[in-house]
This record gives C-alpha cells, structure tokens and sequence, in this order.
C-alpha cells in the first residue's frame, strides 16, 4: 500500500501518521506540500493529518480545504481512492464537502485531550474491515472542535446508509451514542464515510494509538491493518 | 533622555561614562537601560548562580547558550531550558502564558533541537478569591492554545495554590528537545562576512520593553502595561520551528539566535559578544508592521522571530526555504571584525558601542538580612494534634494543591509528536529517546511553604525531592534547569531568603552530583498586596536506560506488600497537613527535614538498584501530605484499596510528615525477599498490603475508594 500524508503549513500530526504507518510497515509513505498540483506518486491511501492547518484561523479546516493539493485529493475520491481524514483532517473534509456535516466547537468549550472508547459501527470499509462488529476500540481524542453537528433527518439518512463507523461508547456496557460524546457531538458521532465508502473522517487519533510503549493504547492499529486486508497485502503483522 | 526612565540608576549612569568616555545618545541610553535590567542582565543574581556546579559527565552545552544540553546516548542530546513569564501572564493571562511558551520553545530550537515537550509550573491564588480563577483559566488556555497548535505536546508539570499568589500568579513554562550531539548549534559561530538575517514575524509595538516591565514590582499602573505584553501566533512559530530545523539540516545557516526579551537587540548583541566579533544592524531594512522609531524597534519583543547568521553565498538559499514556508527572510545586518554594536538609520550612525557593554552589565549588590520572623516561621506549633485523621486527608487530597488537576491538563495536548510514555497527572513524565529503548523522565518540583519557613532548608528538600522522583522511576539525573521567582532583590530579607535558597540549590546539586545547565530569574514578583513566598521552581532531566528498568505509580494490585522505606514520619515543619489542616491556617510554619547527603545517596543506590532488578510492581515517593496521601493517591490510581498499620507511634507524623529520601512499594509477595535484600542496611517497613475498595489506616476511620474520589476529584479549579 503506498500511502500519501498531505502536510498543510500548521499540520502537526503528518510525521506522527508517517511514523504510525512505517511502524506498521504498510509501504512507502509520500509526504505532500499542500501547495503541490499532485502526488508525486499514485497513492492507494490519501491521510489529511490533524493540527492547525493554516492556523484555523477562519474556521478549522476552512482554509486548507481551498488549497492548491485538495484539487488532487478531490480527484483520487472520485476515482474511488481511498481518503483518511484525522481530527483536522476530518475538519478540512467536512469544509470540502467531501463529507456532510461541520464540527462545532466541543459543548465545554474547552479542547480536550483524553483517551476515549468508540464502538465500530461499521466493519464492511476498507477502513475498519479487520474489527469485529461492534467491537469496543480506544482510540485519543486532542481537539476543540469536534462536536459533530448535521440537520436530524440528514443524520437518520446518515444512520440508516451505514455511515456512522464510530460512535464514542462506553467501555464496560458496549452502550454508544451522545451521552458517551466527549465533546457533545450528536448522536455519539466519532466518524463518518461518504457514500460511495472510500472516504473516513474521524476525530479520534489511530496514530496515536499504534506505535508499542506510549500512552493510551494500539487499538488504533486495526485501522492500518484494515487497509491493508482491503488491499490483500496484510500478512499477520 | 533621562537615563533614570531607562531604568538606570546615579552609580550605572557613571559606570557609563567611564566605559564609553562620552555620554551616550538617547538610543544609546535605552539600548544600555534594557540590557542592564534585572530581565537581561541577572545583576542581582549572577554572583550567587556562580555557586552552581556546572559540568558534570553528561553535560553536552553547560550555561551560557539558549539551553543546556545533556548526553542522553546513541549520539542524541536533550536541549532543555525553564523560563518565567509572570509579569506579563499577570496582565494578560492568555497572551502571557501563550508567549511564555512560544519563547522557551525558540530557546530550545536556537540550539539546533526539535522542541518535543513542554512542562508548566503554575502557582495560583486560591480559586475563590479576587481574580484568581479568571486568571487561572486565562494562563491555562494560553497554554493550551499555543502549545497545542505549534505541535508540542504539553506532559506534565506543578500547580500550587496560596493566597500570596493572587494578583501575582506565576507562570514557568519548560520545554526541551532532541538534538544530534554533532548538531547542536553555538552562539560563538559568527564571523567577520556572515550576513545578520531576520527570519519570522514583522517588527511590531507589542511587547515594547517587556524586559524592564519583567524587573519592577506590579502596581496599579500595571494594567496599562499592556502595550508591553506580547502577542503570539503559534501558526508562524510552526512554521519558524520547521523552516530553522530545515535550514540547519542542511547546513545553510551559521548559527542562529530566538528573539525573546529586549528582542533584535539582544540577540544581535549576545550573539556578536559571544563570537568576539562586530555587528552592524540597518535599521530600515527592518519588516515592520507599523512606523516605529529605532529604539521602539531595539526594544519590541514581537514574537515568532529568529535572527539568523548566513554566509553570503548562502543567502539565496535560505530566502528560498523561508519563501517555501511563507515566512519574511531580510538580510538585516553584517557581521564584521572588531567589538563593536552599531545601529544605523539611512547611512547614518546612531548607536556605536562596544558590545561588551550591552553584554557585560554591572553587577547590583543588594544588602541581605535574615527576617525578623525567621525564627519564628521555622517553629513549629507546639502541642499539634488533629480532631479527625480521616476527615484530614479527605481535605488534603481534596484541597486546591492536592486536588485531581485533570480539569487543568485535559486541555493540553500530551501526546503529539508520539514520544509520551507517561503523561501528566504523576509525580514523573517521561518521553522516547529516538532510535534508542531509553526513556528520558522530567520531573518538577516547587516547594513555596518550605521555602517560606526555611528558604535554605526548603530549596534543599524542592531539589532532593526532585531527584528522588527520578530514581525511584529508574533514572539517573542528567541535570537541571531552575527557575527562581522571588520578589524584590531591593528589599534585604528577599535578598537573604533569596541568597539562602540557592545556597541550597547549590549544596544538593552539588552532594548528588547534578549539574545546573540552565535557568532563569524572575525578580519583582509583587504587587501592593506583598510579594510572594520564595519559589525556586527546579526540574530535573533523568535518563532510565531501557524502558523495562522504569518504574511507575499506579500499578498496585490486589495482595501487593506495601513497604515505606526511609524513616517512619518526616517532618511536619511547613507540610501540607500543618499549613492546611492546622491552626493558624495557610501560614507555614516549622522546618522540613534537614537533607543529609549520604542518606539521599543510599537511598538512591537502592531504588537505581530496585529498577534494575524489576522486582516491584510500582513506587511512589513520599510528597505532599506524606504517607496518608501517598497510599491514598496510590489507591486511586490503581483502584485497589489499601490496609495499613503504623504499629504504636506518632500517628500525626507517620500519616502526615513530610521531606526526606521516602517512598512507597508496591511488591508481589512473591518477590518481597528480593526487594528487602535490595534495601539491606536501610530502614524499611512492611506497612500492610493492598486489598480491597478503601483506604484501612489502623488508628483511622476507614475511607472507602468513592469517598476519596469525590474529594480528590473535586473539580473546581478553573
């Protein structure tokens, strides 16, 4: 699987998903300036990582969702590449209109960081296809906006297609949904795909859960692992 | 000009003329205010950090750069460095603490390293008092906000909370990094031909003078300090950080130089100092953002701007990278032979000194008196006793300092750059070295009430304690980075109790080997309600050399032995049970533990000892609230609930006591042979074991674990 990280000026994630992704030995990683027209190799895997793109300062995301790279990254999606949004990745997403709905500011107003327990609610995506239905996974949250926000009937259309793949959950009872949201996002919502199934956002970080001997866990592993069954190149690692 | 508004008194005024042969100009005069104040020039305190060992075997770059640097193996060095920024964060809680944490993040990328981790000391007015919770919120925000957008995960630190930190809150911000030890960059690298370059923000108002704002008292005339107050963009400084890392990885730049306090001035100045060579600075080729006279451009401390030093034929390379990351690249000067500092406008000469000048200031030699009251803070009340144990340590671990501070550090992002191994919340934190199984640990420490009550005494037992944290966590201490916050040196007693408590710095460092490769003074913390206890804030960098030999709290499970070793009941001199729980309340009162050297080293060989062998389940040592709170603590981090018993002794010093080399372990029977011949010849007590949902203290009503977690985790803070 060859992969390509989309750095943004104010990314800060990009060399953490670089690390996670050679720790698995998933393949070459490209890292690509936001201000370049193209990869400079055809990837199978597109990562917009988390950080500050642009500062965020007009609004998370909103800038680097018009720079020059995202023209790339709106072709791969059409031709049915795979496109990994994390935290502000996820928020660049969102501003593209590659994926529905906005992350509002988290309901404490205040940025959190913390471990959280997500539910997979959907194991048939290349992104999540070695979990076990339902499975409970803690993946770490680090953000200030990430209260996922869309109309109520959007969101039963959302629900009803199979597009919600994490939902924030409680560790013990399996139970998810919005009471389990660190940052009040409706309906318990921790991530989401597109219709076609080929673009994720997430806010929770895999990165931070997959290289051995740090804080809060691997479980983010099975996301790398899950692209890499979709790919059939995952041999057991 | 009148030299007095440049902050320089009758006696310096003439030490001017006699170096310079001539009165300086106005601009001269300013340029020589701000880099003899307190801020710049440490006049007060030179002579007695002199008394601080310096090399040690694992020093890389001692004083005298941006940071120290220590040898953490397989060719990597840690660049680490703590700083103040008090006065500002007493202004403007949000841009003070947020600069605060931009510049000892540019001090460390000016030595050549990545910053990878900062750490904050907060000390704070109680949070139901005057403005204290506003400007506690607003210091954290700060802290979070830049330091989560530049991408430097912030993994621990120290907050304290007392009534003489209200209207003064004090910030120390912390940051360290890796850099090859082939790498590191030097300030003495500039030669005659290199180009001056600036690198980063324009050259703004903000921030103007901030360095002799940081070296007077704060007063009601405070508030309109805020033109002094800087602004931040941590955006740019993502930028700055990944720009300067590029250019030296590519050999493009000569040395380079952060612009904090007194900005293009001193660093411009330093760095030609340093080198033994002349500058010359134009000050129209200076970027700014708004017309500015010379001395307001000397002067601004603008953030996000590094002075660089290039060889010519270099230039149009550096240009091009910074243009790459949208940053401003001016040449701004010329580096040339000789000792002089000019500043020209047009063509025209306007400063012409020498730059010893600017960087040798005259040193200030306060008069120093022990306090009237000394003996009596040092007594501790006679005939002490306690009404209710149990209810005691509900309050200890329930009050401001000993409450849970998540609130504080969920804002903070612990984790980026994925080097954290143990995050906030403990007594040690701890990150990768890269291409190595060694951890480096950092732990800081601050001990206000002990110092207050026996400055020398309690700076000793603020270091120990330090290092005690880093071997019992398997680390061997590498060196230390302080920060001193104390009020005026003008006034004798602070000057005594100032003086007092480096002496004990410089003793422990000195017995345990430790060596001081960098710090900061921050002078004039007060406002016209008084100054502040005495705060030598230390933090100590430790290395555990395989990430099997680190041993950590929170890890007892059902059926552990619980051994305390050291002495059974410390001192309750200036503790948390006597300033909390006692009468008069929230006056520290009584000395701690004297430190004895050859106990601290036999405690020390054992607990390295301990790691190695991997034969305890964890350890925490003994600190606030002594022993009740330790076992306490311990019980909530690792929910399993602990029965003790003291046998027949002082119940309020065994539960209570505070200081000397103690801790706790937590030990599988299975193993507790191994772990006693371990601790042979050290006192050693098998207090009971870890069982159960509640805290069984004999002598003490039971606590079950809820109990305690309410209390502890009461929230509130902010």
């Amino acid at each position: 699987m060859r992969s390509a990280v989309v750095v943004f000026p104010g990314s800060n994630c990009d060399r953490d998903v670089e690390k996670a992704l050679l720790y698995m030995e998933t393949g070459p990683v490209d890292m690509v300036w936001h201000d370049d027209a193209a990869f400079p190799h055809r990837p199978d895997l597109v990562v917009l990582p988390g950080g500050f793109a642009y500062g965020d300062y007009l609004r998370s995301g909103a800038l680097a969702a018009k720079s020059r790279i995202m023209g790339a990254v709106r072709a791969h999606a059409e031709e049915g590449g795979l496109v990994l949004g994390i935290c502000n990745g996820f928020q660049i997403l969102a501003e593209a209109g590659l994926l529905p709905g906005a992350l509002l500011p988290n309901a404490s107003l205040r940025f959190i960081c913390r471990p959280t327990y997500l539910r997979v609610e959907n194991n048939d995506t290349p992104f999540t296809c070695s979990f076990a239905d339902s499975e409970i996974v803690q993946f770490p949250i680090a953000h200030h906006e990430g209260l996922y926000y869309l109309p109520d009937d959007e969101l039963d259309r959302l629900e009803r297609n199979g597009r919600v793949v994490f939902r924030y959950a409680d560790r013990e009872s399996g139970d998810a949904g919005e009471a389990y949201s660190p940052n009040g996002s409706l309906r318990g919502i921790a991530g989401i795909i597109n219709e076609r199934g080929n673009v994720l956002g997430l806010m929770p970080h895999p990165e931070r859960a997959t290289v051995q001997g740090l804080i809060w866990g691997m479980d983010g592993k099975g996301v790398w692992r899950s692209l890499e069954e979709h790919f059939g190149a995952w041999e057991g690692k | 000009m009148d030299y007095k508004s440049a902050g320089i008194s009758d006696k310096e005024y003439e030490k001017i003329l006699e170096l310079l042969g001539r009165a300086p100009n106005d601009l001269e005069t300013s340029l020589i205010g701000v880099m003899w104040s307190e801020h710049c020039s440490y006049k007060s305190t030179r002579k007695l950090l002199e008394s601080f060992p310096k090399s040690g075997r694992h020093v890389a770059q001692g004083q005298g750069e941006n940071a120290g640097v220590v040898d953490c193996g397989s060719g990597w060095g840690l660049a680490f460095k703590v700083e103040s920024h008090n006065h500002p964060s007493a202004v403007a809680p949000y841009q003070g603490a947020a600069t605060g944490v931009g510049g000892i993040i540019r001090d460390i990328l000016a030595m050549g390293a990545r910053p990878a981790v900062s750490m904050d000391g907060l000390f704070f007015g109680l949070p139901g008092s005057g403005k204290s919770r506003a400007l506690a919120s607003g210091i954290v925000e700060g802290v979070a906000g830049y330091g989560n957008a530049v991408g430097v995960a912030t993994i621990g630190g120290k907050t304290f909370y007392d009534p003489c930190f209200e209207g003064n809150p004090l910030l120390n911000a912390f940051n360290c990094g890796f850099v090859r030890l082939d790498r590191i960059v030097s300030s003495k690298t500039a030669r005659a031909g290199h180009l001056a370059v600036l690198l980063g923000a324009k050259t703004g108002r903000d921030g103007i003078a901030g360095a002799s704002f940081a070296s007077r008292e704060l007063d009601q005339d405070s508030r309109e300090s805020r033109p002094q107050i800087q602004i931040g963009d941590p955006f740019e400084e993502k930028l700055l950080i990944e720009c300067c890392l590029e250019l030296h990885a590519k050999g493009l730049i000569a040395s380079m130089q952060d612009m904090g306090a007194a900005g293009i001035l001193s660093s411009s100045s330093e760095i030609a100092h340093k080198s033994g060579v002349g500058i010359e600075i134009f000050c129209e080729k200076i970027p700014l953002r708004e017309a500015m006279t010379p001395q307001e451009i000397f002067l601004s401390e603008s953030q996000e701007r590094m002075l660089l030093i290039v060889e010519p034929e270099k230039f149009d390379s550096v240009k091009e990278m910074a243009a790459h990351y949208a940053l401003e690249c001016v040449v701004i000067g010329n580096i040339v032979e000789g000792d002089r500092y000019r500043v020209f406008l047009n063509g025209e000469l306007i400063a012409d000194l020498p730059h010893s000048i600017l960087g040798d200031a005259p040193l200030a030699d306060w008069p120093s008196a022990e306090p009237e009251d000394a003996p009596g803070r040092g007594a501790l009340p006679q005939g002490l006793k306690s009404a209710d144990l149990a209810g005691d340590l509900l309050r200890l671990i329930g009050c401001e300092c000993g409450r849970n501070k998540s609130e504080i550090w969920e804002q903070y992002d612990c984790q980026v750059q994925l080097r954290t191994v143990k995050g906030p919340g403990g007594q040690v934190s701890a990150i990768t070295v890269p291409e190595s199984d060694s951890l480096v640990t950092l732990s800081m420490e601050a001990e206000p009430w002990k110092c207050r009550a026996n400055p020398f005494l309690g700076a000793a037992e603020t270091m120990a304690q330090s290092l005690r944290i880093q071997v019992v966590s398997g680390a061997e201490a590498l060196g230390m980075t302080n920060c001193l916050n104390f009020p005026s040196p003008e006034n004798p007693e602070n000057f005594f109790e100032l003086s007092e408590c480096v002496r004990g710095l410089a003793m422990v460092c000195e017995q345990m080997e430790c060596p001081v490769v960098s710090g900061n003074v921050s002078l004039y913390n007060e406002t016209s309600k008084g100054g502040i206890y005495p705060v030598p804030l230390v933090v100590t960098v430790g290395l555990v050399p395989h990430f099997a030999y680190f041993v950590r709290c929170g890890c007892a499970e059902e059926g552990d032995l619980v051994y305390l070793v050291g002495a059974n009941g410390g001192s309750l001199g200036a503790s948390r049970w006597q300033t909390i729980c006692s009468s008069p309340s929230m006056t520290p009162l009584g000395t701690t533990v004297a430190f004895d050297a050859r106990q601290e080293k036999a405690f020390a060989a054992r607990a390295l000892a301990t790691s190695r062998k991997a034969v305890v389940r964890g350890a925490r040592v003994i600190a606030g609230g002594g022993v009740a709170v330790a076992l306490a603590k311990e019980a909530l981090a690792s929910g399993v609930g602990m029965r003790v018993d003291f046998g027949s002794c002082d119940m309020l010093s065994a539960l209570f006591g505070e200081g000397g080399p103690r801790a706790l372990y937590f030990v599988h029977s299975e193993s507790a042979d191994k772990f006693l011949s371990l601790w042979d010849g050290y006192p050693v007590v098998l207090l009971g074991r870890a069982e159960g949902s509640s805290l069984r203290i004999g002598g003490m009503r039971e606590i079950g674990l809820d109990e305690l977690r309410t209390a502890h985790f009461a929230g509130g803070l902010l």
